[in-house]
């Protein structure tokens, strides 16, 4: 479908960042893509090719913006060829709506899919890129990102083999592998060997404190406090050159730099000492190159420019984890953190708690208060009704009625809610050893290292499943108290299990966060038995995205 | 044998043979002279009727009968014919009788003299009667053309999606043409036409007639035949000096002009490959004529008729079925008398070596260095032959020079012959009656033979044949059976149970089998319930959902969709849902489909708000109900009853008992009373809108003591709300007295902290520092520093015996305050010698207050 000629590429914005992982500029212009134009912004009638291809998600809106395009190019009488690519699937919904537009003949024939469900954010981790997958399943009840992932999961089946066995836990996520059961019934298993050993699918309604719950790994901090794009951030770019050049600087974050595929998982508390140390024999090395024979000098040249990228590398991340702490230092961040894990400990769980009081006394931002209230009610396994209330009125009252159904929203999530009267989060916090207190944050011995105390239950979870003796059987009664049904290990395809390494993908079905990502790796790193890791996700999320998909401001204009 | 085999031969010029054999000895009950016979082409059925003609002058008007025969002369169906008068009948690509009545209509029938379906050739053809009609293979298939009683000619490229198109009138539509052809190329089809002496082409009506001239010597006044050979390249023309002309189809370039002494028009007069044409005068005589102007004249003494294949003609005829072809260059090179090709010799030694005679080793030395020429030859003839011994002949020969050589190609090509002979043998059997040739098998695609199997009901063997030919599953033996159960399915005298279980058992879950198919056609034969009990065994839940849908079961539709997760069949399926049923019934029908209802509520959401609420009201879901009047109230054109929409929220919370929100949407509604109120007795805008916060800040801003105090009794707004606003608004206000006096009004239940930090926010330092004394002994460390009172900051920490605030202290006056930091250095000393490690302050607190849970 990139044959043939120059084209001009209209996106729908949402692909744009996801579509970069795969196809970045430099390759779409080696198939003659000479302009792009973004769907919601004017006129492309200053396209010169005569293509036009729409890549667009199924969504009505856009498929309304594209009619208006092509309206508007037929009224100035511009001949053109259109197509239309819908990733990952195309919608009866949205063929409709083109035939409403009186477009669809302009386009019919020329409608292709591009079934790509999942983009590779880094060698080991997946990603749907929707991040508002979780918010459409639980507040308006849309379960498209369930056939979703379940189709993507199969895709994945055919390119890396089948899937010998299923864990989930969940009501979504059950209802991933029954979606996927009824796909390998309808398309047949895929014929290879090997594949993958052991696919874990998990809600993310099982475990609603990592989401907003601070993450303190060196990755997490940075999605925290700048905000993670499909692997991108943007900085102003006078951090990095003395304050000339104003502007704004995009750095991509991935494992190909050395560095920071070393420190990303670290608790930030660590990271300064490791950027130190790797100044220090950088520093040695270049140092190394006085007194030399000749051949030990060509040694030394020949890794010269890896020694370059490194300093490079050394420079950009000092910046950034020089931009962190200041914030991290702060004492709003840090008596918010105290709270946190307060909260997390069990401490003042039960009543209204006079920081948060505080807080929205303050008008500080509205999400930072939301989060600390959720992490509340989730560590008090719900509010009592009277501090619930409240809170609700004291929101009301200060950041205005506008905000009335974000609280629904959250309530409707499970993220804020009244208090039942088992209080299960007690005894997973004990039985699942959620929070560590000696933990130590620079040379960790267990998860909890990601946020310091706290270890998210999804990964000890997996933890559980994977290197305990008994795996979830052994647990049965923990996961019991876990909302939504169980699945343990059920067989799925026949395949032929390696002794050498085994393969497990985890999928989180509404997203999951860096700190997760990092506590995994670290997971197995440290058990000796080699297991390969793949992470899948719905969309990577932090704290503020998490909260901020439920928020439904009204206003007046 | 050799000479046995070329016997047959008949030399046409120099190194020109043809040959003509028998496939089939007949025994079919036909009078030739007063039939007319249609075989359809690559050995298909034959199709025989009484002729008109001479039937009508004998019989008056009763009704004809057509039979339908197998090639091999096995009766297959007969069609009593009542219905219009037949102008033309042929056979399509697919093998469906085609019948052109003279009121335009075309009728098709399958071999076994089923009704297919039928077109107009349009309202002309209608009422001004068809005189002529032919069918010829165009780019997209079968198409037809029919002349109209008014010379007008209509043509349809493809019968099975006709499409008609009227062709350019003749130069004059006065006379009739004396005899026309169909052209057709890759891209269209034209009209090659002789009215008299003269020739045109005709096309579309877009273009008018073209003349063209044909370069024939002779004084002729008419064209009496035109034909075109099977691949559109050539052309033949018959006078009526009785001379043949054969040139190219553009008739530029002229092959020969042969005179055949006969002046009638032939019976038959069709291209046999694409070097000659056969012309044939019934029970006198059938001649051959070759491009290079060689002729040759071949004895018959009965009636006959001829269809025209791709590289042959076959004969037709009350005994026999013959095949009269070129003989291919092959075979003429192994079999040929005096042949020095390698092949001959090849073949002598194979026949010496089974003689146990020596010569075989010295004919085999004749051709040692040619010998992988000679096995490719011996392999390929035996291809071109439909007698088993000869086939036999050449296989053995190939296969003894093929000892002699290593050649996995040769291996290969020789297996590969050896399996198209015995499917070729298999077909050829007469209760087939399929005689392909080696050329029209491998030019009709493998798919394509095994439908015509297919179209036999010849079910065992296509599926022997597809699974003998290693043909994947889902092209071969799935296909083959799903045709066969579609078939089944045809069979309506037997039971719906009955015929799904066997469908079933037979089918089971094979790859690649479409159950959508096979009920669709259920379908066709208004057997819906075998449909639905088909349907059942789909795996894929699309084609399913489609089908119900199509069955009008629009409810267990939704039970599929909903099953298959996917979504957008679930839309597709609520859209049809809404048009089949009336909105109520649809409403309520849905209730019991939580995610069908959940998708429908979000798509009305958007599109039919109307709808969206009534749902809600239909469930009683008061919550839902409330937040749909918010988003309501906050619509721009409902400004002016914002209050009276909340009211009704409100309502709607209590009756769902939600009386959180049913107070707090209450009380908005009496804010924003209030708020207009206000808004006129202090002659303002701006209070509509806000937040009691917003509100009761403005008030303060306003000097509105009282009202504020109101407001905030109203809203029981806590006191330390009430401070954090009351201190932010003073120090916008930068009213410091009031501040001070403000604090010592009362003992602050947000401390002091609040107090220095607004004095600082706005650059007050001198009062930030009346207030630092104040602050609670756990901050004082911090906001000393915040004033940049280092020496006192010190102090405290120091009392407090706080190493980890000393260093903090420290870490902020070191580059400014040397001295004050000289000092710290000193305490810090003191305090790690008079104490125990301390620990970092943030753990230290927590233990402290994990210790009083």
């Amino acid at each position: 479908m990139f044959d043939g000629g120059a084209k001009t590429i209209v996106w729908d914005e949402g692909l744009i960042g996801p579509v970069s992982l795969i196809a970045p500029y430099n390759l779409l212009k080696e198939h003659e893509v000479n302009q792009m134009f973004s769907l919601s912004e004017g006129s492309i009638s200053s396209a010169a090719s005569r293509k036009i291809i729409f890549l667009t998600r199924a969504l009505p809106k856009m498929m309304d913006s594209i009619a208006e395009h092509v309206h508007s190019e037929e009224q100035k009488n511009h001949r053109r060829e259109y197509q239309i690519i819908f990733v990952p699937r195309k919608t009866t919904l949205c063929e409709t709506r083109l035939k409403n537009r009186g477009v669809y003949g302009n386009v019919k024939g020329a409608i292709h899919e591009w079934a790509c469900d999942f983009f590779p954010l880094e060698n080991d981790v997946i990603s749907m890129e929707q991040p508002l997958a979780f918010k459409e399943l639980l507040i308006d009840e849309d379960p498209t990102c369930i056939y979703s992932a379940a189709q993507g999961l199969s895709t994945l089946q055919d390119v890396f083999g089948p899937i010998g066995k299923v864990s989930c836990q969940g009501k979504a996520a059950k209802h991933v592998f029954d979606l996927l059961k009824r796909i390998k019934l309808e398309k047949g298993a895929p014929e290879k060997m090997t594949g993958i050993d052991h696919l874990v699918i998990l809600d993310r309604s099982i475990d609603l404190l990592s989401p907003v719950a601070t993450q303190l790994t060196y990755e997490g901090l940075i999605d925290e406090l700048v905000g993670i794009n499909h692997t991108k951030i943007t900085l102003p770019s006078e951090k990095f050159n003395n304050g000339e050049d104003p502007g704004k600087k995009t750095i991509i974050l991935n494992s190909s730099e050395e560095l920071f595929s070393d420190i990303r998982d670290k608790n930030f508390s660590a990271v300064g000492d490791a950027l130190r140390k790797r100044a220090k024999t950088i520093a040695a090395e270049y140092e190394a190159r006085h007194g030399q024979t000749m051949q030990q000098m060509r040694q030394f040249v020949a890794r010269l420019p890896q020694m370059n990228l490194i300093k490079q590398s050394l420079a950009v991340h000092t910046t950034i984890a020089e931009m962190i702490k200041e914030i991290t230092d702060s004492f709003p961040f840090m008596d918010s953190l105290l709270v946190e894990q307060e909260f997390m400990n069990g401490i003042d769980t039960d009543k209204i708690h006079p920081f948060i009081e505080d807080q929205i006394g303050q008008q500080v931002d509205i999400i930072k208060v939301l989060r600390l209230i959720c992490i509340q009610s989730i560590t008090n396994s719900g509010l009592k009704q009277k501090v619930l209330d409240y809170y609700k009125k004291e929101i009301i009252h200060v950041y205005g009625f506008e905000h009335i159904l974000s609280l629904s929203h959250l309530e409707k999530a499970g993220l804020i809610r009244v208090q039942q009267s088992a209080r299960p989060f007690t005894v997973l916090r004990k039985t699942l050893r959620l929070v560590v207190q000696d933990g130590s944050e620079s040379n960790p011995t267990d998860m909890s290292y990601v946020h310091s105390v706290y270890a998210p239950l999804t990964t000890r979870l997996v933890q559980h499943l994977i290197y305990k003796p008994g795996g979830w059987r052994a647990i049965q009664d923990v996961l019991n108290s876990l909302p939504g049904p169980t699945v343990t290990e059920e067989p799925f395809c026949d395949i032929q299990t390696l002794d050498s390494s085994k393969v497990v993908v985890v999928f989180f079905v509404g997203g999951c966060t860096m700190a997760e990502i990092s506590a995994l790796r670290f997971l197995v790193q440290q058990e000796e038995a080699p297991v390969e890791l793949v992470v899948a996700t719905t969309a990577i999320i932090n704290g503020n995205s998490f909260t901020r998909n439920f928020m439904e401001v009204l206003n007046l204009k | 044998m050799s000479a046995m085999i070329t016997a047959e031969w008949c030399p046409v010029g120099k190194d020109n043979f043809y040959r003509k054999f028998d496939i089939y000895q007949m025994n079919w009950d036909l009078k030739f002279d007063n039939v007319c016979v249609v075989a359809a082409q690559y050995g298909g059925p034959v199709a025989v009727i009484e002729d008109r003609k001479k039937h009508n002058a004998a019989q008056g008007l009763s009704k004809p009968t057509i039979f339908i025969y197998s090639a091999s002369g096995q009766i297959i169906s007969t069609i009593l014919w009542n219905s219009g008068s037949i102008i033309e009948l042929g056979w399509s690509s697919t093998e469906e009788l085609l019948c052109v009545q003279s009121d335009g209509i075309v009728l098709s029938y399958d071999l076994f003299g089923n009704y297919k379906h039928s077109f107009s050739m349009g309202d002309e053809a209608k009422e001004r009667k068809v005189i002529d009609a032919k069918f010829f293979n165009s780019f997209k298939g079968t198409g037809v053309v029919v002349l109209t009683s008014s010379f007008h000619f209509y043509l349809v490229n493809n019968v099975l999606e006709p499409k008609l198109r009227r062709i350019t009138d003749m130069i004059s539509t006065k006379e009739p043409p004396s005899s026309w052809c169909v052209l057709s190329d890759e891209r269209k089809s034209r009209i090659l036409v002789a009215q008299g002496k003269s020739l045109m082409l005709l096309e579309e009506m877009s273009t008018s007639a073209q003349p063209i001239c044909a370069d024939i010597n002779s004084t002729h006044t008419e064209i009496t035949g035109i034909v075109s050979s099977h691949d559109n390249q050539c052309v033949a023309l018959f006078t009526d000096t009785g001379k043949v002309w054969l040139g190219s189809a553009d008739l530029r370039v002229k092959y020969c002009e042969v005179d055949t002494r006969w002046r009638s028009k032939p019976d038959d007069f069709v291209w046999c490959g694409s070097e000659a044409v056969l012309v044939l005068w019934n029970g006198c005589s059938l001649m051959l004529v070759a491009k290079n102007e060689e002729h040759t004249t071949f004895a018959i003494n009965e009636g006959m008729s001829l269809c025209q294949e791709m590289d042959g003609v076959r004969l037709l005829s009350r005994y026999k079925h013959e095949m009269l072809q070129k003989v291919p260059t092959v075979t003429q090179e192994v079999f040929r008398i005096n042949s020095t090709e390698p092949g001959s010799f090849l073949l002598e030694a194979s026949r010496q070596f089974q003689k146990g005679s020596h010569r075989s080793d010295e004919y085999l030395r004749l051709v040692k260095d040619k010998l992988k020429t000679a096995v490719q030859q011996c392999n390929e003839a035996a291809g071109y032959e439909f007698s088993h011994e000869t086939q036999k002949l050449l296989l053995k020969a190939a296969q003894f020079g093929k000892s002699f050589i290593e050649s996995s190609t040769e291996n290969d090509k020789f297996v590969q012959m050896c399996r198209t002979l015995r499917v070729l043998n298999a077909i050829r059997d007469y209760k087939v009656g399929l005689p392909l040739t080696l050329i029209q098998f491998r030019h009709l695609r493998t798919g394509v033979f095994l439908d015509r199997l297919v179209l036999r009901k010849q079910y065992y063997l296509a599926i022997k044949i597809a699974k003998f030919l290693l043909i994947p599953e889902e092209q071969g033996e799935s296909r083959i059976l799903a045709l066969w159960a579609c078939n089944k399915v045809g069979q309506t005298h037997l039971q719906d149970d009955v015929v799904a279980r066997e469908i079933a058992d037979k089918l089971g879950q094979a790859p690649g089998i479409s159950y959508t198919e096979i009920a669709n056609k259920a379908i066709d034969a208004n057997r819906s319930q075998l449909a639905l009990k088909l349907m059942d065994f789909e795996p894929c839940a699309k084609r399913q959902v489609h089908l119900l849908l199509r069955l009008n079961e629009g409810k267990a539709a939704l039970v599929k969709a909903i099953d298959s997760g996917n979504t957008d069949l679930v839309h597709i399926v609520i859209q049809h849902l809404k048009v089949h049923m009336s909105l109520s019934d649809f409403l309520y029908y849905i209730r019991e489909f939580p995610m069908a209802q959940a998708l429908h509520l979000k798509y009305c959401r958007e599109h039919n708000k109307e709808t969206w609420k009534s749902i809600y009201e239909q469930e009683d879901d008061f919550n839902s109900l409330g937040a749909c009047s918010i988003r309501e109230a906050y619509e721009p054109k409902n400004s002016s009853t914002m209050e009276m929409i909340l009211n009704s929220a409100a309502e709607y919370y209590k009756k769902g008992k939600n009386e959180n929100y049913q107070s707090l949407c209450e009380e908005h509604a009496r804010l924003l009373r209030q708020q207009r109120a206000m808004q006129e007795k202090l002659n303002t805008s701006n209070f509509v809108g806000l937040s009691v916060n917003g509100t009761l800040k403005k008030l303060l801003l306003m000097k509105e003591q009282k009202l504020a105090d109101k407001l905030r009794q109203e809203y029981k707004i806590p006191d330390r709300r009430y401070y954090w606003v009351k201190i932010a608004t003073l120090g916008e206000q930068e009213d410091w007295t009031e501040l001070e006096r403000f604090s010592k009004a009362k003992k602050s239940p947000i401390g002091y902290e609040p107090f220095v930090d607004i004095c600082l926010a706005h650059g007050n330092k001198k009062g930030a520092e009346l207030y630092v004394s104040r602050v609670c002994d756990d901050m004082k460390v911090r906001y000393y520093v915040k004033l940049n009172l280092f020496a006192e900051a010190a102090k405290v920490a120091f009392e407090q015996r706080n190493s980890q605030a000393l260093s903090y202290v420290q870490s902020k006056c070191y580059e400014t305050h040397p001295d004050i930091s000289d000092k710290i250095a000193n305490m810090t000393h003191k305090l790690i010698r008079s104490s125990t490690q301390w620990v970092f302050a943030l753990k230290e607190h927590k233990r402290h207050k994990m210790n009083n849970v």
